[in-house]
């Protein structure tokens, strides 16, 4: 499953930070390379735009996303001013689509962003430390990596209770292990490197070196691996919705605009399919950036 | 004049990546008789190794680009299809490389990399196979032979493993002998181990050999003839003793002058200064001429050429008279 | 090697234990009380009472804890609250299904996923190579329950050849009956593990290729199908414990797909379970994958360990 990618340690052996980031012209390599890239390029305008769609969908979105009457249900796409068509109960597909976004991607990327200050504060901690320190956080993360993850979204999701905020709040306990991981490895091996011993040597505190040495380097690769979980955390949180957890009806959202179209799926299955093929453009679009920002930031090439 | 068991002429290797191209060897000519060694020394970059790999044609295919003729045993590898190199290597000429650590595959046993040589080759069976393998532990001295066949790479010391490495370039009993800086990577003590076992075996089963140093005691104890190399180009050649005694190219003369060695008691040794050139951008002259005490004006206008000295010896610099076409001078045939 | 053994083994034991204390919290951190988790609604206040001395409701949670523990090991994972059927029964006739439908998919990513890698590697910096790559990240980044509606549309609905529902009449058997029903789950359910194993393989069989002993196999004249073979032996342990792993992920992590294709595993009865507020099936469901999970993790670890020379005699 999409486990893997959390989980492997290679991902975070080869997100290891190579150089000092605090020079100014590693930043402007960085983007200089990344401008040389197409691929992430395009990926980083479709999330752009993407997001602005949803953030805006009062404005685009041409019609009510919970209003809908039977007698147009199920219509195809062009129908009388309906462009995508109608779902299942009348309403407007372009519209729901347009809210449906919301709800994904606000599902989608806030356990991530939760999961990686809390996930990072604990795995820089525990790689800075070292230590028993170190020992407590990181052997409490192996118990939870003894889950798959949609496992334990379900079961966690599954005994809170459907709703949105339980739904995040499951799917944060499944991301924070894997961003401790990281976070403690890239953490350890910044650490390690030469430069941070030579500050202790001329007697900065701990925290000024954590600021100033470790930091700049850490948060790249953080970065990085984040945006490779939200495209995970993107097709689970909808995942959760397909199967009644998560966001409720009459709301829009993708996951759950595909259960409800399941039945449809014999009279307009063009129409049954199209949340999913949002969902799959924004997973796959976060996935190629991840990529594109991984290779430019790997100085080593 | 004996048959030449390996001819270079004008052998020029360059590696092609996309934003460089790096000239590794420039013109290389040389030959090896059977049962001669001959030493390429030289430092790190200077292009020695990469033209041992071109002697079997091994070096990266995809960014390989080789011109000139080469010959090995009669056999043209310039030319020669994947199918007809692989028939070579083996029997005709085998290479010990440098890193005995990581030239072994991990998950096969040391047995089973020297009988896959041998089943390759030649028809025979398995058990023969074996026993042969197990004959050829005992040649490279390997103590408890039937137990290191069934061994793994890791088990085994550095030395023990470059001892099986002999093993392996031996299986096919070839004529040529490629030695990549066989004894660099390990222990002083072991290293001199191996060196006279190199040395023996090469006169034991009468095999030519090549073998690539920047250690000036390795080739002085193991050496016929010796080539310098600078920068892709051989700078001076000729017999062991002459060239230690007596160097001709600047060069030479540096790294002699660096090296402890006896007689030099009382007297400081000289470094050269400076650096070897970038391959990727190669200077129109002498590539030396930035580090010698001796550049002239004409140094630096083209490449010298090789001038023949006295007794058969060569060396690219503009200095030395040319003895070519000297009655007292033992021409080498500069014809292909 | 013994002692090696040994030791994973005992570590694995407080895992297992920090697992079952997490399947036991699920219960208690559902709203409300906890005895509407285990009890329907309608039972009798004698039932109740029974039950909350039972699961010691009013005890201490860690003597909780102990008890349910107790009571697991011997094999009582509680009964129903929709069906009054024992959870442990019914889990195991759909575990079975489910094993049938995970295994099948984990062959068929493994089996992909070490074709396109390895011909990816080989063919390292062409087209083939990115072709091949990019078709493995949209394997990963593909929404799978999403993947199997359209499988169903085309192969279902469009061309009619495989049917959408269900895994055959009665038990499962390895005849076409049976199989025509795993076809589309288990090809939706293998995209993702070959996505991962393209990856992996990919990278593993490239770094290889560079290593030194490489060309010491070329220069002992071996062709390259027989220096293909010494790659495969090289990369073989890694790509097993991949798979292997991949195995206790789609165990874990089949809900989604059995839901599309309402497929009977352990997947549907979670889903059931959510549905209908079942708790009891959801704890019990979520302990015994959970735990597959890490015997399997253990069962790879060992045997990577045990396929590795380099571990073998020490």
């Amino acid at each position: 499953m999409t486990d893997i990618s959390l989980r492997h340690s290679d991902t975070a052996r080869a997100i290891e930070p190579a150089r000092k980031a605090e020079s100014l012209g590693y930043w402007s390599g960085v983007g200089q390379r990344l401008r040389r890239d197409p691929v992430t390029l395009v990926c980083i305008t479709i999330l752009i735009l993407m997001l602005l769609a949803t953030v805006f969908a009062p404005l685009l979105a041409p019609y009510d996303p919970l209003q809908g009457a039977m007698v147009r249900r199920l219509k195809p796409p062009g129908f009388r001013g309906h462009w995508l068509g109608t779902d299942e109960l009348g309403r407007d597909m372009l519209t729901r689509l347009l809210y449906g976004g919301r709800l994904s991607w606000f599902v989608g990327i806030t356990p991530v962003v939760v999961a990686t200050l809390i996930g990072g504060m604990l795995g820089m901690t525990a790689g800075y430390v070292g230590g028993k320190v170190n020992m407590l956080i990181m052997r409490t993360t192996d118990v939870f990596y003894a889950f798959p993850s949609v496992l334990l979204a379900v079961a966690i999701s599954g005994a809170l209770g459907p709703g949105i905020y339980n739904a995040i709040t499951a799917l944060t306990i499944v991301f924070i292990p894997p961003m401790i991981r990281v976070s403690e490895s890239v953490t350890t091996s910044v650490r390690n490197l030469e430069f941070v011993d030579a500050a202790r040597a001329t007697g900065a505190g701990a925290f000024r070196i954590m600021r100033m040495h470790v930091l700049p380097n850490v948060l790249g690769p953080i970065f990085v691996y984040a945006t490779t979980l939200v495209s995970v955390s993107m097709i689970l949180a909808a995942g959760m919705s397909f199967i009644g957890l998560g966001v409720k009806p009459p709301e829009a959202e993708w996951g759950l605009m595909l259960n409800t179209l399941r039945s449809a799926i014999y009279t307009q299955p063009l129409l049954a399919t199209l949340p999913g093929v949002c969902i799959f453009m924004t997973s796959i679009c976060f996935n190629l950036t991840s990529d594109g920002l991984r290779t430019a930031m790997d100085v080593r090439n | 004049m004996s048959e030449s068991l390996a001819t270079a002429r004008d052998l020029t290797v360059r590696f092609r990546t996309h934003d460089s191209t790096i000239h590794a060897v420039n013109g290389v000519d040389f030959d090896v008789h059977p049962r001669e060694v001959l030493c390429i020394l030289g430092e790190s970059g200077s292009g020695k190794s990469v033209t041992l790999r071109s002697l079997m044609r091994l070096n990266p295919p995809a960014i390989t680009q080789m011109l000139g003729t080469l010959r090995v045993d009669g056999h043209d590898i310039m030319t020669a299809s994947e199918q007809a190199l692989e028939e070579i290597r083996g029997p005709v000429v085998a290479m010990i490389p440098q890193e005995p650590m990581t030239s072994l595959d991990p998950v096969f046993t040391i047995g089973q990399q020297i009988t896959e040589a041998i089943l390759r080759h030649e028809r025979v069976r398995r058990r023969e196979a074996s026993r042969r393998a197990l004959e050829l532990l005992d040649l490279v001295q390997i103590p408890s032979a039937a137990r290191r066949l069934a061994s793994y790479p890791h088990e085994l010391s550095g030395g023990l493993r470059q001892r099986a490495m002999i093993a392996i370039a031996l299986a096919c009993r070839p004529k040529l002998l490629l030695a990549d800086e066989p004894t660099t990577a390990l222990d002083a003590t072991v290293q001199i181990q191996i060196l006279l076992l190199l040395r023996n075996l090469q006169q034991e089963l009468g095999m030519g050999m090549i073998f690539v140093t920047h250690d000036l005691g390795v080739a002085g104890e193991i050496a016929d003839r010796i080539a310098v190399m600078y920068a892709g180009r051989i700078v001076e050649e000729g017999p062991v003793d002459a060239v230690m005694g007596s160097p001709l190219h600047p060069y030479s003369c540096g790294l002699l002058g660096a090296t402890v060695h006896e007689g030099l008691r009382g007297t400081m040794l000289t470094t050269i200064p400076g650096a070897p050139p970038d391959l990727r951008k190669l200077p129109e002259g002498c590539a030396f001429a930035p580090r010698c005490t001796y550049t002239e004006p004409r140094c630096l206008e083209a490449v010298p050429e090789l001038r023949t000295g006295m007794e058969g010896r060569v060396a690219r610099c503009v200095r030395l008279v040319d003895h070519r076409g000297d009655a007292s001078s033992s021409t080498t045939t500069r014809a292909a | 090697m013994i002692l090696y053994i040994l030791r994973r083994v005992l570590y694995a034991i407080p895992i297992a234990l920090a697992v079952s204390l997490i399947c036991f919290m699920l219960v208690h951190i559902a709203p409300g009380d906890p005895i509407n988790a285990i009890v329907p609604p309608d039972a009798p206040k004698v039932v109740v009472d029974q039950m909350r001395k039972d699961y010691g409701l009013d005890r201490p949670l860690p003597i909780q804890f102990g008890l349910w523990l107790s009571r697991v090991v011997q094999g009582d994972l509680g009964r129903s609250i929709a069906n009054r059927r024992s959870v442990a029964a019914d889990l195991m006739a759909a575990a079975g299904k489910t094993l049938v439908l995970a295994f099948s998919a984990a062959a068929l990513g493994f089996a992909f996923g070490c074709v396109f890698g390895g011909t990816s590697a080989m063919f390292h910096g062409t087209w083939i190579d990115r072709t091949l790559v990019g078709i493995a990240i949209a394997g990963v980044s593909v929404p799978h329950y999403w993947l199997g509606m359209v499988l169903v549309i085309i192969f279902s609905v469009m061309l009619n050849l495989l049917p959408s529902i269900g895994a055959g009449p009665g038990d499962w058997a390895w005849d076409w009956v049976h199989i025509q029903h795993l076809v589309l789950p288990a090809v939706t359910l293998s995209v993702i593990p070959a996505g991962l194993v393209t990856r992996t393989v990919r990278g593993a069989v490239i770094e290889i290729l560079n290593q030194d002993f490489v060309m010491t196999l070329r220069g002992k004249g071996l062709s390259r199908l027989r220096i293909y073979y010494h790659v495969a032996k090289n990369v073989a342990p890694v790509a097993l414990a991949v798979m292997g792993l991949q195995l206790g992920y789609l165990m874990g992590g089949s809900i989604l797909v059995e839901t599309v294709f309402s497929w009977p595993g352990t997947g549907m009865m979670l889903n059931q379970a959510i549905f209908q507020r079942d708790l009891p099936v959801l704890q019990g469901t979520t302990l015994v994958l959970a735990m597959f999970f890490v015997v399997l993790n253990l069962v790879v670890d060992l045997i990577q360990t045990a396929l590795d020379p380099r571990m073998r005699r020490r």
